[in-house]
């Protein structure tokens, strides 16, 4: 236990996570102070680029193993299903109706990069290597969730799904340069890494200091206007759900015998829920649920859980499982 | 100077919603509109502002559209069927125009 509150401590004391809360703070003091979009989409194709650049190459450099596809096939299955077991959760804490209920729960079977990379820094600054195909199981879980949280809302009849809208959830510009940048990484090997090694590598973590700031920002303003929506059961619901999905796929990475990053990683992807591809997908699809349930819920209570509690949580448990560091 | 009446539609709308609009639009035979981004608001949804957004999923835009007054329920047609359920305002009002044959 003292362990957890150490990792806890170093964690939220990283430049990365006082970024994120200042741009917290920042947003509830009502500052002016912002990101431009066009800046902030700029560092997000950044992130997604170097972290994708850097998977592909790492397998380049590693080779296949036989868990790839294992892997893969899990981080499918976990999008599907974890709805349900979000859905499920919502049912008995809170007194959603159906329609916001399946939105949320989609929500929450997809991912977030974004603490898929402060995890991955906490563990690149441990020297912790994890399998660099995490990056792909990342773009794999983005979307099955989003058909998930369809059919508990249509199985009662009325479809939401047409082929605009899977064309548009598969073709997700998050997703594309994930998969295209881990594509490129693993054409061009060590030969590319080395090429641009200087642009993706040590400007990493500033960058992504950055984008924390404009996450903060974000969440602190998505706290203020719609901290009503956060019942007991609905934040209770925000902070168990995580710690659920960690645990299911910590048990599932020991079955995969992932490596300790690729544990805590695959526990970081099933814990973390999306506030980018799903949202935009139920605006679509799901337009009488209430944005401001699953974005302030995923935004405002998950993302910073996960990324200041969370993520050590999970990294302590993996070690404690997994063992070595 | 000689003037045409014409109708100005105005149809705020989720910016997901974007695609399928100007699509239906399209459709419609309503080739010519004007998509402008908006910076905030307030209304029956809450609070909404495009600042600091994650994706495109809680900004709006809004579609302007200038046309002859005969074709004004064909372009409503095509469009009511997309924003009925969406958050938004659709609102017509009289305009003049110069060169009606662009209309």
């Amino acid at each position: 236990m003292p362990e957890v509150i150490t990792l806890a401590a170093e964690n939220i004391l990283s430049p990365v996570i006082l970024c994120f809360v200042l741009g917290l703070l920042a947003a509830l003091g009502r500052s002016d102070l912002s990101i431009p979009e066009s800046a902030a989409k700029m560092l997000s194709i950044y992130l997604l680029f170097a972290i994708g650049f850097k998977g592909g190459a790492s397998v380049a450099g590693h080779g296949l193993d036989g868990t790839l596809v294992g892997t893969l096939l899990t981080g499918v299955a976990f999008s599907a299903l974890l709805p349900f077991l979000a859905y499920a959760l919502l049912n008995l804490l809170t007194r959603l109706d159906r329609l916001n209920a399946a939105a949320v729960a989609g929500h929450y079977g997809s991912i977030s990069i974004v603490t898929f990379l402060a995890g991955a820094s906490l563990l690149s600054l441990r020297g912790i290597e994890a399998e660099g195909y995490m990056v792909a199981v990342a773009a794999v879980m983005e979307a099955p969730a989003i058909l998930t949280a369809l059919w508990l809302v249509s199985r009662k009849g009325d479809s939401r799904l047409d082929p605009a809208l899977l064309r548009e959830i598969l073709m997700n510009g998050s997703i594309v340069m994930l998969v295209g940048a881990f594509l490129i990484g693993w054409i061009t090997g060590q030969q590319g890494m080395a090429k641009i090694e200087p642009f993706i590598g040590a400007p990493f973590q500033g960058v992504l200091c950055l984008f924390l700031l404009d996450m903060g920002l974000i969440a602190g303003r998505g706290l203020r206007r719609s901290y009503k929506v956060l019942s007991v059961g609905v934040l209770a619901f925000g902070v168990l759900m995580p710690l659920l999905s960690s645990a299911i796929g910590l048990g599932a990475a020991v079955m995969l015998d992932l490596s300790l990053g690729g544990t805590v990683l695959l526990m970081i992807l099933a814990a973390s829920a999306s506030y980018i591809a799903v949202p935009a997908a139920m605006r679509v699809a799901l337009p009488e649920a209430d944005p401001s349930i699953y974005l302030t819920l995923s935004l405002g209570v998950t993302f910073p859980f996960n990324l200041a509690v969370g993520i050590p949580i999970y990294y302590a448990a993996a070690l404690a499982v997994k063992g070595g560091a | 100077m000689e003037t045409h009446r014409a109708k100005r539609v105005a149809i705020i709308i989720e910016a997901p919603m974007r695609r399928r609009l100007e699509e239906a639009f399209i459709m419609a035979g309503v080739t010519g509109y004007t998509v402008v981004p908006v910076l905030g608001g307030n209304g029956r949804s809450g609070r909404w502002s495009s600042e600091g957004q994650v994706g495109s999923s809680g900004g709006m835009v809004q579609f302007i559209s200038i046309v002859r007054p005969e074709r004004l329920d064909m372009l409503l047609e095509a469009a009511i069927e997309l924003v009925e359920k969406h958050m938004g305002v659709v609102t017509i009002s009289d305009c003049e125009v110069l060169r009606a044959e662009r209309f």
